[in-house]
């Protein structure tokens, strides 16, 4: 499946670029993400939990920068294997372009399934990675600011989000 | 007044019995003391390169006995492919190897990699989990067009191209069919697609493997259609294990349509690995694993045209179809759709001249073989959505141009191949007419408008072979089997038969309606009569059940073997009567002296058989047992015709079956109701292919349906209850029952009828741009083609 979406963030590129090639940014940011080492130039590993459609599985796989254009573009890859339950892997690939203080950040995302996932979990892959895709960029919108309003953040973020609303921004800044 | 004995009667079934109050013994009823368990470590992607397993980690695990890989079978045989295809060029179809592990690379999701023999199931699947795989993805190979485009990615990297064959039939015609088209006043056009199924049988497949130390014997219990030939398959040509040595057991099997006919790699594993490991090992497939291992069904792509001359007289027919074989050849492959498919492209009609091509492609899919009907749905579908859109074309009626097209004169040669013995394709007309209220289908399509839906009569006719088939014939037509049947008849000391027989029961009645034919033989009660099957250690050589078959050629052979027992018999009783055998005659379980009150009775002569007291020894052996082989003369051809009536919700695209009547001439019957019952079974899956069933693949090759949220199997609120009727019989005239066979006839002939029912709805309520919806015709695409 692909799809294609935008976010204004409130904070220059540079701070953006850095975010995102940031292990722990990447680790609050990915959903059901429970482990994430190493760094941008050789990749991240990653353990995720997740739960798609009937199935759910912990997936451990690889995280890959790509691409590099700092600071305008990055591809992040990644492939994920869930035993039993399948694979997924996908890719996104990030512009991030001036907005006046702020910056606005592009995202192709790319994403496959096999196995089980797709043999059980195919009418709502697409459903799935549209949400995996929004709370990703969400959390590293938040890990950057902070979230607009604290009251409407979404319930998702709440258990690891709380304390460290816009902690990333604080830490440069 | 019907009757309630032998050949005639709507006996119960007697095994439904068992099956009804859960005392059945199905393969995974079946447990051997000290039996391991396997797990197969399964492929999730559709086409890669082996690079590594590595299996030391898991080897380690608890309770794992032992991991086979695909180097554990490098000197074992691969499944064999029972069918050869000669192309249109006379050469060979390409085969390729199909090992039972996967062997270098892995070519559909599902593809078995490694097998986990652990001490329980949970065990085996942990270890699975353990075992690191090394697998270079590859591009799939799905879309059939795409595969045979030149570039396209190989499945098999030492075969020439993924074109198993290019068949054309009858090639000679090709060049005379071309013209006819050309020529012709009115060509109709339809290209169209049969979806590719999964059977999903109630019971999963099951294979349990036993090996005894002590005599060497091999047994493999599997949830088989026919246990002789996965003997003679696995035997012969996989493990390399001489009959008698190896004994393959079908208990009771929960349903198989066809899914069940084929040697598969799991039951070659487990009857491996028990020899290697001198226990016994086994297997039970989840359902998730049958979506991915269980041999698909149908899956055809296809352009039909026909030809019709001024006065609409069909003058033509030629078609195109890509048919999918998969990633292998599984058993029967080949056959359907060139052998099963081709030889019924005349349909009931008079067309003077045809000519089929079929290409054959090989994809990174579960292997296609035989499902309910296996090439003859295909063939039914396209001619029966063709000639009725040639009609609409025409603007005359669908029943006229059918009738005016009719076959009227039997036998008849067609210029497919094959000769039809019998046939009233009129007769079943009329009768459908009737049963299903033609006359008031206005007044209902009316009413149906007041409530907002759009109403639609699909009718359509079907032709079919059963009874596979004459050994020669099929000889040479590539099979690798004869394609006989065999029965024993044992009668017993006291009277009492068993009939062992080589055709397989699952689900057909067979323990029903074989007795009665031989209680009417010899004019005694049908519980006297006991049916064995499913056991090559106690019933003669059979080549199973599929192609409604079993009573054409099985019910042929039991037959044969009776009339044995009763010369036989005979013989006994003109002894103890004291009179000449030509003045014996049977009744009632009598034999009496002809125009005399002396008779004696059957019992008696079984006890004279087997205590033979009073006995001609000098002339006959003792005892009363007889066996027979059948090997018919030609298939049947049962046919009839069938109506369906729809309604579509404009809003919505959803279309409900109201009504579907079917007349079917299936020659003589033996059990009407188990015959109704194997046509609305028939007609059940028949509206699940057109409505409901859809197989799916991504374009990475990612099954996409398998399990019950996404295949959507018909279900009882689905249908509606049937207008069924089989009175019309015209006798098959080769065999001595002059039966034709019914199991498939529902599935072959509904589908088209429920097509050409949306069709007429939609047309109905102006969408007359419509010209064909694809099945499944889904909300979705019945909405979508109405937007247009």
């Amino acid at each position: 499946m692909q799809m294609s979406d935008s976010r204004e963030v409130a904070a220059p590129r540079e701070v953006v670029w850095a975010a995102i090639l940031n292990p722990d940014v990447l680790k609050e940011c990915v959903p059901g993400c429970t482990e994430m080492t190493g760094n941008a130039e050789d990749g991240f590993e990653a353990t995720v939990v997740q739960k798609v459609g009937p199935v759910k599985a912990t997936f451990k796989g690889q995280v890959n920068v790509s691409e590099r254009d700092e600071p305008n573009s990055l591809k992040l890859s990644g492939e994920g294997k869930g035993g039993a339950a399948g694979f997924a892997k996908g890719s996104a690939t990030v512009h991030l372009e001036e907005n006046g203080e702020g910056t606005l950040l592009k995202y192709d995302v790319d994403a496959n399934v096999g196995g089980k996932l797709a043999q059980l979990g195919s009418r709502v892959i697409d459903g799935f990675a549209k949400k995996m895709a929004d709370q990703f960029f969400t959390r590293l919108q938040e890990a950057i600011e902070g979230p607009a309003d604290p009251e409407e953040a979404p319930e998702a973020e709440q258990t690891p989000g709380d304390k460290k609303k816009g902690w990333f921004k604080r830490l440069v800044s | 007044m019907p009757k309630d004995t032998g050949i005639g009667a709507s006996t119960k079934r007697r095994e439904d019995v068992r099956f009804l109050t859960g005392v059945g013994n199905y393969t995974d009823d079946v447990n051997i003391y000290g039996q391991a368990y396997v797990h197969f470590l399964r492929s999730d992607v559709a086409h890669g390169r082996i690079k590594n397993i590595d299996t030391s980690a898991a080897s380690g695990m608890p309770g794992v006995v032992r991991i086979f890989t695909g180097a554990d079978f490098e000197g074992v045989g691969g499944i064999p492919c029972g069918w050869q295809i000669t192309d249109r060029h006379g050469n060979p179809m390409q085969e390729p190897a199909h090992p039972v592990l996967a062997q270098g690379k892995v070519r559909h999701v599902g593809d078995p990699i490694a097998a986990i023999v652990a001490e329980t199931l949970e065990e085996a699947r942990d270890a699975a989990e353990a075992i690191e795989l090394d697998i270079e993805e590859l591009p799939a190979v799905v879309d059939m067009k795409a595969a045979v485009a030149d570039g396209a990615t190989k499945v098999h990297d030492d075969l020439e191209n993924n074109l198993c064959y290019d068949w054309g039939f009858v090639e000679e015609n090709r060049e005379a069919v071309d013209k006819a088209i050309k020529e012709a006043a009115h060509v109709t056009t339809l290209e169209l697609v049969n979806n590719r199924l999964v059977a999903n049988p109630m019971e999963p497949r099951v294979a349990v493997g036993d090996y005894n130390r002590a005599d060497d014997m091999s047994t493999l219990y599997t949830t088989s259609q026919n246990p002789h030939v996965i003997r003679l398959l696995m035997g012969a040509f996989v493990l390399g294990i001489p009959e008698h040595k190896l004994r393959v057991v079908a208990p009771d099997v929960g349903g198989g349509f066809g899914t069940k006919i084929f040697h598969y790699a799991e039951e070659a594993f487990c009857t491996f690995a028990a020899r290697q490991l001198k226990r016994a090992v086994k297997w039970t497939s989840s359902r998730s694993e049958a979506f991915m291992s269980d041999a698909h069904g149908r899956d055809h792509v296809t352009k039909i045209e026909l030809a019709l001359d001024k006065d609409n007289n069909f003058t033509a027919i030629r078609t195109e179809t890509y048919a999918n074989m998969g990633a292998y050849l599984s058993t029967f492959a080949p056959s359907v759709p060139t052998w099963l498919h081709g030889t019924l492209m005349a349909g009931n009609y008079k067309t003077p001249l045809i000519y089929v091509n079929v290409k054959a492609v090989f994809t990174n899919t579960v292997p296609v073989d035989a499902y309910r009907g296996a090439g003859r749905p295909e063939a039914t579908f396209q001619l029966e959505r063709v000639v009725d859109k040639a009609a609409r074309e025409l603007g005359v009626d669908p029943v006229a141009l059918r009738r005016q097209n009719f076959i009227t004169e039997f036998p008849y040669s067609t210029p497919v191949a094959v000769e039809y013995d019998t046939g009233d394709y009129d007769a079943t007309m009329d009768k459908l007419q009737e049963i299903a209220d033609f006359a008031g289908f206005e007044a209902r399509r009316k009413e149906s408008e007041k409530r907002g839906k759009l109403r639609g009569l699909g009718i359509n006719c079907y032709i079919e072979a059963c009874g596979i088939a004459p050994s020669n014939l099929v000889g040479q037509l590539g099979a690798r089997a004869g394609l006989y049947e065999s029965a024993t008849v044992r009668v017993n000391a006291t009277g009492g038969i068993t009939v062992m027989t080589g055709s397989h029961s699952h689900g057909q009645g067979h323990e029903t309606s074989f007795p009665q034919v031989v209680a009417e033989m010899l004019g005694i009660d049908a519980s006297m009569v006991e049916i064995v099957h499913g056991d090559t250690a106690n019933t003669p050589m059979g080549m199973g059940t599929y192609g409604s078959r079993s009573i054409a050629v099985g019910g042929s052979a039991m037959v044969r073997a009776t009339e044995k027992i009763i010369n036989k018999a005979k013989k006994i009783a003109s002894h103890l009567l004291e009179a000449s055998e030509a003045d014996i005659e049977l009744k009632d379980g009598q034999f009496t002296v002809a125009g005399t009150d002396k008779s004696v009775a059957w019992g008696d002569v079984t006890l004279a058989a087997y205590v033979p007291h009073n006995y001609p020894l000098e002339d006959i052996e003792p005892g009363l047992e007889e066996t027979a082989f059948y090997d018919p003369a030609n298939f049947t051809y049962p046919s009839g015709a069938y109506a369906c009536e729809v309604e579509v919700d404009p809003e919505t695209g959803k279309v409900t079956v109201e009504r579907f009547a079917a007349a079917d001439d299936f020659g003589n019957i033996i059990n009407p109701m188990i015959v109704s019952g194997q046509v609305h079974g028939g007609i059940a899956q028949g509206v699940g292919q057109a409505l409901l069933e859809n197989c799916a693949y991504d374009e990475n090759g990612q099954l996409l349906s398998a399990s019950y949220m996404d295949y959507a199997m018909p279900r009882a609120d689905d249908v509606p209850f049937y207008q069924v009727d089989h009175s019309c019989q015209t006798p098959c005239t080769h065999n001595p029952l002059g039966v034709k066979g019914c199991g498939e006839a529902g599935a072959i002939g509904s589908p088209p009828a429920v097509i050409n029912a949306v069709i007429d709805a939609l047309h109905s309520g102006g969408h007359t741009h419509v010209e064909h919806i694809n099945m499944p015709a889904t909300p979705a695409r019945v909405w979508a083609a109405m937007q247009k």
